[in-house]
């Protein structure tokens, strides 16, 4: 198997079908595009990237966007705007992978614009993924969400470890009856450093979010969580953020809510620790060793 | 089956050692079930996490079918077939019933499999198998989770510790069927009158010391006199 096909196969948890459309970009081309009734992607013409529309009461379809990066001292800003249109259900998984054995830098931007109609479901999915021996790969997303009236937006991010720096940000605003669901799971070894940051406005009447957010910091590695939700309506939000932590690594967590609305409901929660002794002791009561207690309960807790 | 002999247990409090166990010895045959009682603080619990090697005993000796488990860890005493129910059950962030499920069985069970253990225990399976054993669950649930993931190991010598700790009533008439059934010895750790009279034997721990055992026959009447004394307000001692 070689790197490219190596990387797409571990960013495919969701393997496409015949029925999805799929847009590869492998070092910074577009290498493959097949998009399927209902779903148009444009490579943009001034700037790395494209525009993605998803025309309305497209249902059960899923698009497959992968960016894989083998080649040494390649770095670039890639903007994907995604237009969905009102009525839509869709699934889009994207993701990042990252191959460099060499000494130069390699990094990826990726700015994912989203502009969600009314009505619609979207679950977006995003895997970060750093393999080979050098160790300056780095992975900047940056998403933006503009989620409109009774839509659902579900997030979910994974980088699950060879990435050496990472600093996501995310940005939304919700219309009303809108909910957001942001799951995240990041694991870091070595000394690794991840950033994340979310900045969600809860413009609309009964809208809500649920930011969940895991984190295992193993070795010498750093990570760092920022949220800031704010009320602006009667709303909902909640956030909660779990780390656990080895050796020397270190986890910080700033909660921030901000209720601007007499009805807004606004709750953080954040704990962060070692693996729990009671935990590992439970699971070796049914026959585990200390260390194959460790690793399910890690695992289970990032799946 | 089991045999303890000579066991104590003493800690350091305030530079002064203190003896939580003292000289405990008893013996527990296949298929019996044996029930330990006493006062809170009388070293029940203690007991219990000795058994199962999360405690180490300052002394003594406790063998298993006949192999010296003293100084073995809990984890080669879960795989000779001891099986332990904390008192306070555990829950895990990410892992689902059923990843417990398949932990207690060594293998990945069905969920028809699934669905049988928590039955036993008065779960409506369906609704449980696949959820996450986080603290979203109440104790009583996390309680009855606890015991099935010990029916699921199936093992030769179960330990509870206060089985019947934040079971509601229905439930715990599923608990007394299951400790009737006698499909394993059981060690049970309770005050529950009903859980104490289906025992083969008792044993009455105060202050460290076993105070009587014997069989149900012998020791019942001690505890209801034991009780009336003290309800009476004669001191005990």
């Amino acid at each position: 198997m070689n790197k490219v096909d190596e990387l797409l196969s571990k960013l495919r948890d969701n393997a496409p079908t015949d029925k999805d459309s799929v847009s590869i970009r492998e070092n910074g081309k577009t290498v493959y595009r097949k998009v399927m009734e209902g779903i148009s992607i444009i490579d943009k013409p001034n700037s790395a990237g494209f525009n993605m529309v998803i025309a309305k009461g497209t249902k059960g379809k899923a698009v497959h966007i992968p960016v894989v990066i083998t080649r040494d001292n390649l770095n670039e800003i890639v903007y994907n705007d995604f237009e969905i249109q009102d009525n839509c259900d869709v699934v889009i998984v994207a993701g990042c992978g990252i191959h460099n054995d060499a000494h130069e830098m390699v990094s990826h931007n990726g700015i994912h614009s989203f502009k969600i109609g009314k009505n619609c479901k979207v679950i977006y999915i995003e895997k970060h993924l750093g393999l080979g021996t050098n160790q300056n790969k780095i992975l900047n997303p940056l998403t933006n969400v503009d989620l409109g009236e009774g839509s659902y937006f579900e997030m979910n991010t994974h980088q699950l470890g060879g990435v050496e720096f990472a600093d996501r940000k995310t940005f939304a605003k919700l219309g009303d009856n809108s909910t957001m669901y942001i799951n995240e799971k990041i694991l870091t070894t070595g000394d690794e450093i991840a950033k994340t940051h979310f900045k969600v406005n809860l413009k609309g009447q009964n809208s809500s979010v649920e930011v969940v957010s895991r984190a295992v910091a193993e070795g010498n590695s750093k990570q760092e969580f920022i949220s800031n939700v704010i009320g602006e309506n009667k709303c909902f939000g909640h956030v909660e953020c779990d780390g656990i932590i080895s050796n020397k690594a270190q986890i910080f967590s700033t909660p921030k809510i901000m209720a601007k609305h007499i009805d807004a409901v606004l709750i953080h929660e954040a704990a962060i620790g070692k693996i729990s002794e009671e935990q590992t002791l439970k699971l070796m009561t049914l026959g585990l060793t200390q260390e194959e207690a460790e690793k399910k309960i890690i695992d289970g807790f990032l799946k | 089956m089991l045999t303890v002999e000579n066991v104590s247990y003493k800690v350091k409090e305030d530079n002064k050692e203190k003896l939580i166990l003292d000289d405990i010895n008893f013996s527990i045959k296949k298929d019996e079930m044996l029930v330990i009682t006493g006062h809170n603080g009388s070293g029940k619990s203690t007991l219990a996490k000795i058994l199962m090697g999360i405690l180490k005993p300052t002394t003594g000796k406790i063998t298993f079918n006949g192999k010296d488990i003293t100084n073995m860890s809990v984890c080669d005493r879960a795989k000779l077939g001891i099986s332990y129910g904390f008192q306070q059950p555990i829950y895990f962030k990410g892992l689902t019933v059923k990843d417990l499920l398949n932990i207690a069985c060594q293998n990945e069970v069905s969920v028809p499999c699934a669905c049988k253990y928590l039955s036993q225990v008065g779960l409506c399976a369906k609704e449980y198998v696949f959820r996450e054993v986080n603290n979203k669950l109440s104790g009583g649930e996390l309680k009855r989770i606890e015991i099935a993931t010990i029916l699921a190991k199936n093992g030769s010598l179960n330990i509870y510790d206060e089985p019947e700790a934040g079971i509601d009533l229905w439930s715990f008439d599923a608990l007394v069927k299951i400790f009737k059934k006698k499909t394993a010895t059981n060690i049970i750790i309770s005050h529950q009158q009903r859980l104490i009279e289906l025992a083969d034997k008792i044993i009455l721990l105060n202050s460290a010391k076993i105070e009587k055992q014997g069989t149900k026959a012998e020791v019942l009447p001690y505890l209801h006199n034991d009780l009336c004394m003290r309800l009476k307000g004669e001191d005990y001692e």
